[in-house]
């Protein structure tokens, strides 16, 4: 008795490892690939020819030294945030919270500079700045872990929810100091004295976000790569179980990152208020704090990599921005091109992670 | 004293959207899969139907036949929702992408597809304001099924026929997922997709269907909000972030529809109650109101983390892809 068992026309089976230099050739490909249907659209919608859209996104970045220090700025900033949601994501502790700490960190650094400025020395008030928004940022993440840790209580949805509860907060605070009165807005905080604002380096006003955020970087890839805690959190992250056996303090681990999570994204916030925006507003985040997700996730967790991927991002909405702008376009043109190019790069990661056999022509069974 | 007769009706409107948005959540999640496009694929499914509707009263001109009225805003809205879930199943659920990224890059290319067309259009009309306003087609959507200005009908009768059918899907829904052969394989889908599949359940099917109808359904809950809510007028981000307070709804209701047709209405209830509380010259007051909405969800979430009562909890395998091989 012999049955005839279905067989698939595509069967689908992991992948063992792939060489790096595969794996990133093919995330390549997804993004040419993306990239070319990105010109498709913008040349439906905006009827120019595709290599006059190409000129366009380079323009939008490099078109002039004010734009090319406007890219590294954003750079800086949403890769801070990447950074800093990194330890959690490895840990899978699902941190989409970062919109929250930010908005809490640039809160806490708002108060600062508002209530102190011309009470104590800048310096001083700088300090203050840093450490107020890391330690807004560090409690805004750590509610969630708490939770996490004693009753396993879902962190996705719960850093989500404290997004909202940091956007009304802030909105709170916006009506109570606005300026003037019944405005609805701060308007630029200390535009004569400058008290609080972070100082320009080399002549060049985000010089010191770039370096710090540089720093940061390298110093999230020794912990994350090298320290005792990096190798908890990767453990954590791989087996709870396993490292309940091995003796880690998994709550502990939970915990004491997420600190660290929003604290990252707290100084972030104060990145923003203190050294680039200069003001507070409900929106002032501009949605970094999901687009690291992403940031964060095509890097495949390492900061190293989060550089290329944080500026891809960024030089892509720019340039998109541009076309928009050119074109007299609604800048929401941006956001599309960016989720077609996301769209592309999730799915290559298939690609990457498994292989498809195809079903050979009457194979002979043995 | 406070006006309830004017409060209530504003509460449901309000709620309203956050049901559809919520009972295509739950029937989502109830799969496994955590859609956090929702909020992308309602603005969506709002902007489709404005589409939709704008050429047809641009064609039709004052003879506009209501039936089309109605039906075209409806299917375009229904068809561009539907799209959004099958992008989200298709990266998720065949190429096995992770949910939450999907998720995230689906709201920002949604709410961008929703304000770019929503740009166009309004430099199309020529208009002055910056809004498309569809009044022919919002007053087919808005008129109540049968009215009255007792205290009866302003509560209970004066709605458009989407706010019943969002109590009626939901209601469906329920039970659907509680009643049904069909309901018990998607939750076992979304528990333990594992066993199901052992079980000669259709793992990635049910992902599908259930993923797509959640869909359709979330984006009905921009439609609504466009044609009944403000009276047919689009501006760019007018929905706001009501599709997170969706999401939130969904917690809130512990993976209930049929909870949600009241739930959604206190949550509406709760947006606008700092419309109605006299709060003084002190309007910053009122932007703490709004944050209640999501206290209480997060109240929620912990009370039944803690409590851990097996049927409160999320779908066991929410946010987890499944790959058979794994194993």
């Amino acid at each position: 008795m012999h049955e005839k068992t279905h067989n698939p026309l595509i069967h689908i089976s992991k992948r063992s490892a792939m060489p790096w230099y595969t794996a990133w050739a093919i995330r390549g490909i997804a993004l040419v690939a993306a990239l070319v249907v990105c010109a498709i659209v913008s040349v439906i919608v905006t009827g120019e020819d595709p290599f006059q859209i190409y000129a366009t996104i380079f323009e939008g970045s490099f078109g002039s030294s004010r734009k090319v220090w406007m890219l590294l700025q954003n750079i800086a900033i949403l890769l801070c945030v990447a950074l800093a949601l990194t330890p959690a994501f490895k840990m899978r502790f699902w941190n989409l919270g970062g919109e929250g700490q930010m908005l809490v960190g640039g809160l806490a650094t708002a108060a600062c500079m508002i209530l102190l400025a011309g009470k104590i020395p800048n310096w001083l008030l700088i300090v203050l700045m840093v450490a107020a928004s890391i330690l807004a940022g560090a409690i805004w993440g750590m509610i969630p872990a708490i939770f996490k840790a004693k009753w396993n209580t879902n962190e996705t949805l719960f850093t989500l929810m404290m997004n909202y509860v940091a956007t009304q907060l802030v909105a709170y605070f916006i009506i109570l100091w606005e300026v003037p009165k019944g405005a609805g807005q701060i308007g630029i905080i200390n535009q004569k004295t400058e008290a609080g604002w972070l100082p320009m380096l080399f002549g060049q006003k985000y010089m010191l976000n770039v370096l710090i955020v540089a720093l940061i970087c390298v110093a999230m890839y020794v912990y994350l790569k090298y320290s005792k805690h990096g190798y908890e959190i990767s453990v954590v992250g791989e087996s709870e179980r396993t490292a309940r056996y091995v003796g880690i303090k998994v709550g502990k681990v939970i915990i004491r990152t997420m600190l660290l999570s929003g604290a990252l994204c707290g100084f972030a916030g104060m990145l923003l208020v203190g050294g680039t925006e200069h003001t507070l507003t409900t929106t002032i985040t501009a949605g970094r704090g999901f687009t690291a997700v992403m940031v964060s996730w095509l890097a495949k967790f390492n900061p190293i990599w989060m550089v290329l991927t944080s500026f891809l991002i960024v030089f892509l909405s720019r340039g998109a921005g541009q076309i928009a702008t050119n074109f007299g376009l609604s800048p929401s043109f941006a956001d599309i091109l960016t989720g077609v190019i996301l769209f592309f790069i999730i799915g290559s990661e298939f690609f990457i992670n498994y292989k498809l056999n195809f079903r050979k022509h009457e194979a002979k069974e043995g | 004293m406070f006006d309830f007769i004017g409060f209530i009706p504003r509460a449901v409107m309000q709620g309203t959207p956050l049901l559809f948005g919520s009972t295509g959540e739950t029937l989502t999640e109830k799969s496994g899969n955590l859609n956090l496009g929702i909020p992308g694929t309602m603005y969506v499914g709002a902007i489709c139907g404005v589409i939709g509707s704008f050429f047809y009263e641009q064609a039709a001109g004052a003879n506009m036949n209501p039936v089309l009225g109605v039906a075209i805003p409806l299917l375009c809205s229904l068809l561009g929702s539907l799209l959004m879930g099958l992008l989200y199943c298709f990266l998720t659920v065949t190429l096995r992408a992770n949910q939450n990224v999907t998720g995230l890059a689906m709201t920002t290319f949604g709410v961008g597809i929703g304000n770019f067309f929503g740009g166009s259009l309004i430099k199309l009309s020529g208009s002055e304001v910056p809004a498309i306003v569809l009044s022919n087609t919002s007053a087919l959507f808005s008129r109540p099924l049968i009215g009255g200005n007792s205290w009866f009908a302003k509560l209970f009768l004066s709605y458009g026929f989407l706010a019943y059918a969002a109590i009626i899907i939901a209601l469906i829904a329920a039970y659907v997922l509680k009643r049904t052969r069909k309901g018990l394989h998607l939750r076992a889908v979304g528990e333990d997709p594992k066993t199901a599949d052992a079980a000669g359940v259709n793992v990635a099917r049910y992902k599908y269907i259930a993923t797509c109808l959640g869909s359709m359904i979330a984006g009905l809950g921009g439609l609504y909000y466009i044609m009944d809510y403000t009276s047919g007028i689009w501006s760019s981000d007018a929905f706001g972030d009501r599709g997170w307070l969706a999401i939130a709804l969904v917690i809130f209701t512990i993976w209930r529809p049929n909870v949600g047709v009241l739930a959604s209405f206190l949550f509406g209830g709760l947006y606008i109650l700092h419309m109605y509380i006299p709060s003084g010259m002190n309007l910053a007051v009122k932007e703490l109101y709004k944050m209640i909405p999501y206290v209480v969800t997060i109240i929620v979430l912990v009370i039944s983390s803690m409590r851990n009562k097996r049927e409160n909890q999320p779908p066991a395998s929410l946010g987890i892809p499944y790959f058979r091989e794994e194993r």
